[in-house]
């Protein structure tokens, strides 16, 4: 999937990667901030949440 | 058509390698993410679900309400619930016999440093539920072990169940191997000047060679575990080798490459040996009653 999506803290453009999907994280290059793809029609972007204690492998 | 449903909660570049290696090979799949919907129970027949969900309480709960409707889940949520909680890894390990390095548990503070001086310093503190390496504490001495227990004891109720082990010198690295269905597939061995050598912390990763003494202990580790896709974290000291803690959800962006092996690939013939076995209805009987409340889990 080509195209982009604004950085929802620094408004940074972000590209998206190749077979984008819902859930994928995305970080910004211009500020770090940690973003997850929330919608694809179109693209949408929320920051991530926080890594919780349970997560993992 | 019995698809492979991929389940996931954050979608990693392994559930898309995942569904890739599946596409690749023909055999329907979905990538489902399970927070869009409620969830129900219901019947299942034919799909197979890797539940991939980063959380392993989220995990552990969509596995346990598939299989109530009878679906196969890899891995299975009993043994979820032996890998994330490395308290009863340590306990299946030690049922089994398996080597692993010596371990305590306490249930006060008091306890907990008792524990530490029982083992001998240094000793690693660990929370029994979490990955990555993320709050291990290393206590060298007394007054570093009562700071952490000081500081445990804030942490909330999980963190009231004191897990201390062994530090073990482990010669800068240690090794993670990949068991798919029983059968040893690979491994890396990581390497960090850190104590930590998780690649997720900064561990570099090469290939580990299998020789028969690893094969043989993966061997008893997935026969006391169980579980379709395993993987198992390892020290190598001059006594042997030593079981640290085994993953039921593992990621594996960084070992196929040194390794050679492609594991998603593994991993998704794996899970379509078991939709066809549930087609001819080798595995076991679906349970066809729903529940009162029963429909759909989300794509559905």
């Amino acid at each position: 999937m080509a195209g982009t999506v604004a950085c929802v803290v620094c408004e940074g453009i972000v590209k998206l990667p190749e077979n984008c999907g819902l859930g994928e994280i995305l970080v910004c290059a211009d500020c770090g901030t940690e973003l997850e793809v929330v919608g694809l029609d179109p693209v949408r972007a929320e920051e991530a949440p926080q890594v919780q204690e349970d997560w993992g492998e | 058509m019995s698809r492979l449903r991929i389940l996931y909660s954050r979608l990693r570049a392994e559930e898309k390698q995942l569904a890739a290696a599946a596409e690749a090979k023909g055999i329907p799949c979905s990538l489902d993410d399970i927070r869009t919907a409620p969830w129900r129970i219901e019947p299942h027949e034919g799909d197979v679900f890797l539940a991939r969900c980063i959380g392993h309480l989220q995990n552990t709960a969509v596995a346990r309400l598939l299989e109530a409707g009878g679906a196969r889940v890899v891995n299975p949520s009993r043994v979820m619930e032996t890998c994330g909680d490395k308290l009863a890894t340590s306990a299946a390990l030690a049922a089994a016999g398996i080597p692993q390095p010596a371990f305590r548990t306490a249930f006060s503070e008091e306890a907990a440093l008792e524990a530490a001086e029982e083992l001998g310093y240094p000793v690693v503190f660990k929370p029994t539920c979490g990955s990555w390496g993320r709050l291990l504490a290393l206590a060298s001495n007394r007054e570093t072990a009562e700071a952490i227990v000081e500081h445990k004891a804030h942490l909330g109720a999980a963190h009231q169940v004191f897990y201390l082990q062994s530090y073990v010198e482990k010669g800068g690295f240690d090794v993670r191997a990949f068991v798919v269905e029983g059968r040893p597939l690979c491994a890396i061995r990581r390497t960090s000047g850190h104590w930590i050598t998780n690649t997720a912390r900064g561990g570099r990763a090469e290939n580990q060679p299998m020789d028969s003494e690893l094969c043989d202990i993966l061997g008893r580790v997935q026969t006391a575990v169980g579980g379709d896709f395993l993987a198992v974290d390892l020290f190598l000291t001059r006594l042997g080798w030593l079981v640290n803690e085994v993953n039921d959800g593992a990621e594996f962006r960084n070992s196929s490459a040194p390794t050679g092996v492609n594991i998603a690939e593994a991993v998704v013939e794996m899970a379509s040996g078991l939709m066809k076995r549930d087609k001819r209805g080798e595995k076991r009987g679906v349970k066809r009653s729903a529940p009162e409340s029963g429909a759909s889990s989300p794509g559905e």
